[in-house]
């Protein structure tokens, strides 16, 4: 094999890409766990119902793409705040493993009605973008665009924490639990919000994820796991280390599935998390 | 275990030869194996030791006897053995660097759940071998007027594989009554409220986490081999991967997991629930009874955390007292 080989930079570049939205993913998940203290297992799960969502509104209501894109969004940060109300408020106080195992019971509901409810037919949204060719590497559009807004849609998270007041609240409340009641800050309510955020990232990773992947109940079984061991890898909470755990995995899954199979990529990413949990269990970035 | 038992395991000794049908018959060995295993779960559950994990318990069980047949007419007697020891060992693998460095609660489950999901893709990634998501049949011996084979730990009578399951799982109640008696149990309990309280009075956590996970993964593999053998079929999402570990941890859940038949009865009830729903509307809906799963398995977290059993043995100590 040559050194340098057209097709190994194709899979790197492709990983990029996948690492943006795993990035977005993880974000999405990192920002509940460091505010809420609970880890959303049905995570991937909201964002099947966002991909059924856009699906069915565009492909079968005929909808524009990006009304579709609203919709999903905001159905799906309305699906985190009701997760949040009714399943995680009441087990808020109890043990954490508790938490942990009322989302399985979650995930499981909902991608079982999602198959009473949908079967489980593959569905392909039916957009076609076209592909960016660069000399012999061609790279298609959805996946750049994916890369993009999740790009976007991080910077703008960043933003929104570090310069408003409800930004700054969230911090506030996953750095301190208990004295920023005491500073007249209504942590219940910036749970909600908080829920709300996590939702609508788990609906905008539906909307990038649905314009590369078909639809189907157990899509979330793919991502869901990925986005756990990202989360974890970065240190739970850590958004910057997830955001830089998600491109190692990504990487890895491209360039180990370009080598051997897809399946041997997820296998060495999978091993490559087990191996980092005894070398840094904090997390990459995570402190002690 | 108690004298008191045996007319129990007798009785249960001749329920196949009054049950109408082979049909229940069937029923009784499911509720038998997954009892085993999920009292094999519980094992490190009731401590507070939550594993996503043993899917890949089960999984490597399974795949190791039917692999070992298939390729090299290994007979069932030496393959479970060594199925098992490759389950406890891929255990310790896991389970030491993680008690060492004080992984615990979310990470561990997370961590647990990696491996399973690993030993899944590594199954579907060696498909040449393994068949890969359409599974595997072990070859069978069972023609020409063969009915059964011990070498093969093949029967054609359902009845007999009845009496191995029932061995299996009182053998698991065995394991769970002896840990409940033991020092172990109390040292488990110790380091469940306050791990470095624990070490500081002289329990050795990591040491007893390791026995606990290796004790359990063991039962767990040998249920998955049997399981794996009676089905005479196995395939990687129904013997590994996160399904089989969410269905083991609701099951016991629901059962109850801090008393001893509480995985029994979460099997049992589970398995009702699956058989009533199929025959009340039929195969059609196949997804229904794991929506209703779910949504119990949220309620019970919510509403009843010890579960069923778990819930009548505290009414019951509430009305003697």
């Amino acid at each position: 094999m040559q050194i340098f080989d057209i097709f190994l930079l194709e899979a790197v570049l492709n990983g990029i890409l996948f690492g943006g939205v795993l990035a977005l993913l993880a974000l999405g998940l990192n920002l509940i766990f460091g505010v809420i203290d609970v880890v959303w297992i049905c995570y991937a799960e909201l964002m099947m119902l966002g991909m059924y969502c856009v699906f069915f509104l565009h492909k079968v209501h005929g909808l524009p793409l990006v009304a579709a894109f609203g919709a999903a969004v905001v159905l799906v940060a309305f699906l985190g705040v009701l997760l949040h109300v009714l399943v995680i408020r009441p087990v808020l106080n109890s043990e954490p493993i508790n938490q942990l195992l009322v989302t399985g019971g979650v995930l499981t509901f909902l991608q079982a009605a999602a198959t009473l409810a949908f079967g489980i037919d593959f569905r392909n949204l039916g957009v076609s973008m076209p592909s960016l060719a660069v000399g012999e590497i061609s790279l298609p559009w959805s996946r750049i665009s994916a890369a993009l807004t999740a790009l976007v849609a991080m910077t703008a998270l960043y933003v929104f924490l570090k310069k408003t007041y409800l930004g700054t609240a969230i911090r506030a409340i996953s750095q301190d639990r208990a004295i920023m009641p005491l500073m007249g800050v209504s942590p219940s309510r910036i749970y909600l919000l908080t829920s709300a955020i996590g939702g609508a990232l788990a609906g905008l990773g539906a909307c990038l994820l649905v314009l590369q992947y078909d639809v189907h109940p157990a899509i979330g079984l793919t991502f869901g796991p990925l986005t756990f061991m990202v989360c974890v890898l970065g240190g739970l909470g850590n958004m910057l280390g997830g955001f830089i755990a998600a491109f190692i995995f990504a990487q890895l899954i491209a360039v180990g599935g370009f080598y051997f199979h897809l399946e041997w990529g997820y296998v060495m990413a999978f091993g490559f998390f087990i191996i980092m949990m005894f070398a840094r269990p904090q997390g990459i970035l995570g402190a002690k | 275990m108690d004298r008191r038992w045996l007319p129990a395991l007798a009785a249960l000794a001749v329920l196949p030869w009054v049950v109408p049908s082979s049909y229940v018959v069937h029923l009784l060995v499911q509720v038998l194996l997954w009892s085993f295993i999920y009292t094999g779960w519980s094992l490190m559950g009731r401590f507070g030791l939550v594993s996503f994990g043993h899917g890949a318990f089960m999984g490597i069980g399974a795949y190791a006897v039917v692999l070992l047949w298939n390729f090299h007419g290994l007979s069932p007697w030496l393959s479970i053995p060594i199925g098992v020891a490759l389950a406890v060992a891929v255990a310790v693998l896991i389970g030491y660097p993680c008690f060492r460095f004080g992984i615990a609660g979310h990470y561990f489950a997370l961590v647990t759940l990696a491996l399973t999901e690993v030993v899944r893709s590594v199954i579907v990634a060696l498909r040449d071998t393994t068949g890969g998501s359409l599974g595997i049949t072990p070859n069978s011996v069972l023609k020409d007027g063969v009915t059964w084979s011990v070498q093969a730990l093949q029967f054609a009578d359902k009845r007999v594989f009845f009496y191995i399951a029932l061995a299996a799982w009182a053998f698991g109640i065995w394991v769970w009554h002896r840990i409940d008696k033991s020092m172990m149990r109390y040292a488990m309990e110790a380091i469940g409220s306050d791990e470095q309280a624990a070490a500081s009075v002289g329990v050795n956590v990591t040491r007893t986490k390791l026995a606990i996970t290796m004790i359990s993964a063991a039962l767990t593999a040998l249920g998955g081999a049997l399981f794996g053998q009676y089905q005479q079929y196995v395939n990687p999402e129904t013997v590994a991967g996160i399904g089989v570990s969410l269905q083991i941890v609701f099951a016991v859940i629901a059962g109850g997991m801090f008393v001893r038949f509480g995985p029994t009865v979460g099997a049992v009830f589970t398995l009702l629930l699956t058989e009533g729903l199929r025959v009340g509307i039929g195969n059609k809906v196949n997804a229904l009874d794991s929506t209703i799963y779910g949504l119990m398995l949220v309620l019970f977290i919510i509403y009843m955390p010890t579960g069923i059993l778990g819930k009548l043995a505290e009414k019951l100590r509430r009305a003697r007292a």
